[in-house]
């Protein structure tokens, strides 16, 4: 793999060198440049390095035409786009739990897809533990896409035009799992969202000012909740019992991973990023607005025995304390956090 | 993979060729030869025979086995003086529907007197996490798991009328965290044989793999009680029986 990556690089050094040299016709040049292939200013390290599956235009391009073909799913009416919708974050607006082939209905919420390079596990329990290996989770569950990665690859390989646009990026045929998850992850890895009104505040850029109303709200939430939506990301990746239920015999989270009882009960942390976008709220949406999220961590929580203690509250119920007044700051500071600029991206839209 | 191997042969012969055309005396390629590895699937003494064979476990229950794939992986060589030999990108995945997966070749193994021989049951935790793999890593084989991305390292299906509910058996076996870590490396004996690596002979290792090895052993493994596994603390049970005595060197031919 390795050296087929170093071949690649070499032979990608080699066009460049060759384009660089026989031509300047800026009709020739690329219109745009692959989206999210830098690394944001005020964010870490990714997960994902560019260098683990460099970022060309036509591999962009393929996985993105794969992320909106419904022929991934047994019916060929349900894409990875179906239930991840850009101009609500990639989540899926209106939709509590996932809603995949035959009208069958899932047991989680999808979530935002949104800087997914600096993620190292995916899903609301962590089963998907590499970003290229992910999409065989949603493809192949019975309630979701229903697919066999066989047949997909079938159905590819039948198609004129994936056939010669897979062997124009990886040289080789047939199309084989390794290109379909590599394209697809060209694709998603570019979905970086580092453009928030807060986002400009952090890195001091023109536009960032922030009211005095949302700076109190970041304060609030820094010191209230950023022990879990904690750095610029606002997710430490853990996975946490917050108080939904007494039981969770329906959905057991982390613990359907680990198989440990003390992860009865807990599942990935969110991001915040976009989180005004991307109602309904938790692993089953089971809230419709963030307020009534806050309501929730305000008064709502109950015990169960994997409960984080970081809501035990001597003497009271658990949960955080927050005031109206911080609950309208916070609610303030979270719509700073919404990025306009992603959602907006045309070259993340379905090509038309 | 076989294009991979390919490869390496046209490089090692290019690696001749040249070596052959200089005058160059201190030049020395050493030697380098290859070895043949073949697995026979056994059900105590008898061969395995997919859907139609009945086998009786020690315990005196009665099971078929419809599918029987498992995973060998990171084989190593090594002589009495230490020195080892790691197959590079060294991922066979044995299924006993396909006779064509029951041998494979190591190539450019350099000459010697080879004392043990190495390998792991299943893949390596690193390859369970690093993305999209290709050969007899590519998650289409059917050895992957979606849900909670990992390998399957051995895949045992079959019925016993004995297990509950439908009378099947399901013993998928994997995972690389603790405390479930089902990755077991063994270093089955050579029974006082050496390999003989030479330029001009094609040695063979003979595995015996015997099935029933896997529910007995450590942990005897009742299927009234226990019939389908997925990774967990069962499928550690199970591959604590592999570690101990699953895969024995049958005969080593020297040529």
């Amino acid at each position: 793999m390795f050296r087929n990556l170093t071949v690649r690089l070499a032979l990608a050094g080699l066009a460049g060198l060759l384009a660089g040299s026989c031509t300047t016709d800026a009709d020739v040049a690329p219109d745009w440049e692959v989206p999210g292939a830098e690394v944001p200013a005020n964010f870490p390290a990714p997960v994902y390095a560019t260098s683990q599956n460099p970022p060309t235009r036509e591999a962009f391009e393929l996985g993105r035409t794969l992320f909106y073909d419904p022929r991934l799913s047994r019916t060929g009416d349900i894409s990875c786009g179906s239930c991840h919708q850009q101009f609500v974050a990639f989540a899926h607006q209106d939709h509590r739990v996932s809603h995949g082939v035959d009208n069958l209905l899932g047991t989680r919420n999808a979530p935002a897809l949104q800087n997914l390079r600096w993620r190292s596990e995916f899903l609301w329990d962590g089963g998907a533990k590499n970003l290229e290996t992910m999409p065989l989770a949603p493809i192949t569950n019975p309630v979701e896409m229903d697919e066999t990665l066989q047949n997909v690859l079938r159905k590819l390989n039948a198609d004129a035009d994936y056939q010669q646009r897979f062997a124009q990026v990886y040289g080789r045929k047939p199309i084989d799992s390794q290109q379909l998850l590599k394209a697809l992850a060209q694709f998603t890895a570019a979905f970086t969202s580092s453009h928030s009104r807060y986002d400009q505040y952090s890195r001091h850029e023109a536009g960032g000012e922030l009211s005095a109303g949302e700076l109190r709200g970041l304060q609030v939430l820094r010191q209230k909740c950023g022990s879990c939506h904690a750095g610029e990301l606002f997710t430490d990746e853990t996975y946490r019992n917050n108080g939904l239920d007494r039981s969770f015999a329906a959905d057991s989270g982390r613990a359907h991973i680990t198989g440990r009882p003390q992860d009865v009960g807990r599942f990935k942390v969110p991001s915040l990023r976009n989180v005004a976008l991307t109602p309904p709220y938790m692993h089953d949406g089971r809230f419709q607005t963030l307020r009534q999220v806050l309501d929730h961590y305000a008064s709502g929580m109950v015990e169960s025995g994997t409960l984080d203690a970081q809501f035990r509250q001597a003497g009271t119920r658990p949960g955080i304390s927050l005031s109206e007044d911080e609950k309208a700051d916070l609610l303030a500071f979270l719509h700073t956090l919404t990025d306009t600029e992603f959602i907006q991206d045309k070259r993340l839209a379905e090509a038309r | 993979m076989k294009f991979r191997s390919f490869i390496l042969v046209c490089l090692s012969l290019v690696t001749v060729t040249f070596t052959a055309c200089t005058d160059d005396a201190d030049v020395t390629t050493p030697a380098a030869g290859t070895l043949d590895v073949e697995v026979d699937h056994l059900v105590g003494n008898v061969p395995l025979v997919l859907n139609t064979g009945t086998y009786t476990t020690s315990s005196g229950q009665q099971f078929t086995v419809s599918t029987f794939n498992y995973y060998l992986s990171n084989i190593k060589l090594r002589k009495a003086d230490g020195t080892e030999y790691v197959e590079p990108e060294s991922y066979h995945l044995i299924r006993q529907s396909d006779a064509a997966t029951k041998a494979f070749t190591l190539n450019n193994v350099p000459a010697g007197d080879y004392t043990a021989l190495t390998f792991t049951i299943g893949v390596d935790s690193a390859r369970n996490v690093s993305g999209a793999q290709t050969g007899a890593l590519d998650p289409a084989n059917g050895m992957f798991w979606t849900w909670n991305s990992g390998y399957i390292y051995t895949k045992l299906e079959g019925s016993s009328p004995q297990a509950g509910g439908n009378k099947q058996l399901l013993f998928h076996i994997g995972g690389f965290k603790k405390p479930n870590n089902t990755i077991r490396t063994v270093s089955p004996s050579l029974n006082g044989a050496t390999i003989q690596i030479r330029q001009d002979r094609m040695p063979t290792v003979h595995l015996a793999v015997d099935v029933l090895k896997m529910f007995t052993g450590p942990n005897s493994i009742d299927f009234s009680t226990l019939s389908n596994t997925m990774g967990g603390s069962n499928s550690v049970k199970v591959a604590d029986n592999q570690a101990a005595g699953m895969f024995r060197v049958d005969h080593v031919h020297a040529n």
